[in-house]
């Protein structure tokens, strides 16, 4: 018998028994208690190796190219920040900076580290420390926002130039559902069991 | 005090991996270790109700002047336009991108406010120490956390435009001043958001059913 309690109302509860992929919510409140999906740790980490492939490549590449009277700017992820940089805005460049690169690099990063080891058995330091951070950075990583935000810059740019979407847009509108996919399937507790050695 | 017969006494659980553990009996709301994951552990959010209404006062301030100033200036060809968020909406409305426009006044101009609205009244319904419909109170808290994101996208929109249009006189953006109080409103309501404790809403029922009832 576990005891798990409701993040939500804080209600405790012997956790109930749960089929693989469905879920329990909470009785009083009505929030979610978990999500089971006892294959979590192989699922996530083969999205979450795609994920970084994935990432990897939207930074490198330009997302948008703008041309105008034969001049032609490109942008990467870090070209906005460093932007806005230019421009004295420090204070927005460090947030846009934190929400479209380095939350969603901690994220995908620590991930694979707590992920990988626990999937092959081999004992790695500080996997508690890892994944407490993972769980910290996530309401900070954008990525998703940020897709929207393209779409709505290249909507406005479209009546003054031509807009040419780039590579990195095509990684983006893949990674966007990957890591959705990859959160879906995170079931912590197991994971945090696996950590911890618990049975 | 609230006791959790499972736990059998006073329980506290890790904000982080969950873990359910005993409180101490004589000093409830002390700090603890989690044992499982070494994060610091409280019944409850300290100063949750000071907490979340400091930033949401911070938040209603900034939002005029986010909304009242351009949030950026466009040059093309020697005409100069400067943008608020209102007339950037109203932009993707008039070149017929309604659906686009829906998600961008939703986005910049509703759920901010309506995030301040309702977090304002579920830290004024937990001061009343308020019983009334505590399971839509919760469901609206869900989601405040869920939404509030999403009014980055502007933020983003101003970067792209500035990282792409530099090409001097002939088109030329620049990001001004109330991109930055928008920015601001964006991140004080989600610091807001995750200071608020959603138990706080439970914790009257629990103490009038009594010590003894289970949840």
């Amino acid at each position: 018998m576990r005891i798990i309690g409701c993040r939500e109302c804080d209600a405790v509860v012997v956790e109930p028994f749960v089929p693989d992929g469905g879920a329990a919510y909470c009785d009083r409140c009505g929030g979610l208690l978990f999500r089971r999906h006892s294959r979590t740790i192989e699922v996530c980490f083969a999205l979450v190796v795609a994920a970084a492939i994935l990432f990897a490549v939207a930074n490198l590449y330009p997302f948008l190219a703008f041309q105008m009277q034969g001049q032609t700017t490109r942008t990467t992820l870090v070209s906005g920040t460093r932007a806005l940089l230019d421009q004295g805005e420090n204070a927005v460049a460090a947030l846009v900076f934190l929400t479209t690169i380095a939350s969603p690099a901690c994220e995908i990063g620590l991930l694979l580290y707590v992920l990988a080891p626990v999937h092959f058995g081999v004992r790695l330091p500080g996997l508690a420390l890892a994944f407490r951070f993972v769980e910290q950075f996530r309401p900070w990583s954008m990525m998703e926002v940020f897709l929207i935000g393209i779409l709505v810059a290249g909507v406005k740019l479209a009546d003054l130039a031509e807009i040419v979407p780039g590579i990195a847009l095509y990684a983006f509108g893949l990674l966007i559902p990957i890591l959705a996919a990859a959160s879906n399937f995170l079931d912590a507790e197991l994971v945090w069991r696996r950590i911890a050695g618990e049975p | 005090m609230r006791y959790s017969p499972l736990v059998g006494g006073p329980h506290a659980q890790c904000p982080v991996c969950r873990l359910v553990m005993k409180a101490p009996e004589e000093r409830p709301d002390a700090p603890l270790g989690c044992p499982r994951c070494g994060a610091s552990v409280h019944r409850r959010k300290p100063e949750s109700l000071a907490r979340t209404t400091a930033y949401l006062v911070a938040a209603l301030i900034c939002y005029v002047p986010a909304n009242l100033y351009p949030i950026m200036r466009s040059t093309s060809l020697g005409r100069a336009q400067e943008d608020t968020i209102v007339s950037g909406v109203a932009y993707l409305y008039h070149s017929g991108m309604w659906p686009l426009g829906t998600i961008v006044l939703i986005a910049s101009v509703v759920v901010p406010i309506a995030k301040i609205v309702s977090l304002g009244g579920l830290v004024a319904s937990v001061r009343r120490r308020s019983r009334w419909r505590p399971r839509d109170r919760a469901a609206t808290y869900r989601i405040v956390e869920l939404v509030g994101r999403w009014s980055m996208v502007d933020v983003y929109v101003v970067t792209i435009l500035v990282a792409l249009v530099h090409l001097g006189t002939l088109a030329n953006v620049e990001v001004m001043f109330g991109a930055v109080f928008f920015a601001a409103v964006v991140v004080l309501t989600i610091l807001a958001a995750e200071s608020f404790d959603p138990r706080l809403i439970w914790d009257v029922l629990e103490e009038e059913e009594g010590r003894d009832v289970r949840t």
